[in-house]
């Protein structure tokens, strides 16, 4: 009897599902350093609560994808401006106020060095590191001319709203940050 | 005595949680983590961390100015 008791055991444990992960989706739209900081640091720290973490990178905030040869990019000559003015990058994101030219991002790049605040890249590595999904949007790729090569490696495929809306029906926490 | 020390001294938020979160991930059931860190902020994040994720903060003290966390892996 205690054999059978054992089955009737694993059996029951056989038909548990897997818990799913919490989710949690940031839709990161700005290009901005102090925008793009938030949700790094949302997103690593949501996958270090055990959720499964996507980020959406539309219009400016695709930018932060961008590798950092991709050199001038696109096929129109608005295209190719865009990337002339818009580099993008981790290196390269402005401050929404006080950017002073380029001045008050690398004041606050200092500063951040200085008090040991992970830098936006060393965050983006932590979160692919942690499984963080980095999904770039398919539209904003269309419109500023850049390909799936003119971005950093380790991304999801491209994807459009209907992906993101589908994903926040399911997920405790979305942000548009 | 702990099984692993994660040392986030001089790191600022959210580090020391993506650390301590990877150690106890890392770590065996039953196992202790002992994380120390100079973020005051660590010391609001680190006990709703535990509490969240269902590890036990067995305790927790300040030593000349930094914080040390000693968590058992659930």
């Amino acid at each position: 009897m205690t054999g059978s008791a054992a089955e009737v055991f694993e059996d029951t444990r056989a038909e548990q599902p897997v818990p799913e992960k919490e989710k949690m989706v940031l839709i990161a739209a700005s290009g901005d350093l102090d925008k793009a900081w938030p949700v790094f640091i949302l997103a690593t720290t949501g996958a270090a609560y055990g959720m499964e973490v996507t980020v959406f990178f539309t219009f400016w905030g695709l930018g932060i994808l961008k590798r950092p040869d991709a050199g001038i990019t696109g096929d129109d000559w608005r295209q190719k401006m865009l990337s002339v003015f818009n580099r993008g990058t981790t290196e390269h994101l402005h401050l929404s106020k006080l950017n002073f030219a380029g001045m008050g991002p690398k004041m606050m790049k200092d500063l951040a060095d200085k008090h040991k605040v992970a830098s936006v890249q060393e965050l983006l590595e932590v979160a692919q590191d942690m499984g963080v999904k980095l999904w770039p949007c398919q539209m904003t790729m269309d419109l500023m001319g850049l390909s799936r090569e003119d971005l950093i490696d380790g991304l999801d495929e491209p994807a459009g709203a209907g992906s993101a809306i589908s994903l926040m029906k399911q997920a405790e926490i979305s942000l548009f940050i | 005595m702990t099984d692993h020390i994660v040392d986030a001294r001089g790191l600022q938020c959210p580090m020391p949680v993506i650390k301590l979160s990877q150690a106890i991930m890392a770590a065996q059931s039953g196992e202790t983590v002992e994380l120390i860190s100079t973020d005051r902020g660590s010391c609001s994040d680190v006990p709703s961390w535990a509490n969240d994720m269902g590890q036990t903060l067995k305790e927790q003290f300040e030593k000349d100015g930094e914080f040390h966390f000693v968590l058992v892996k659930s």
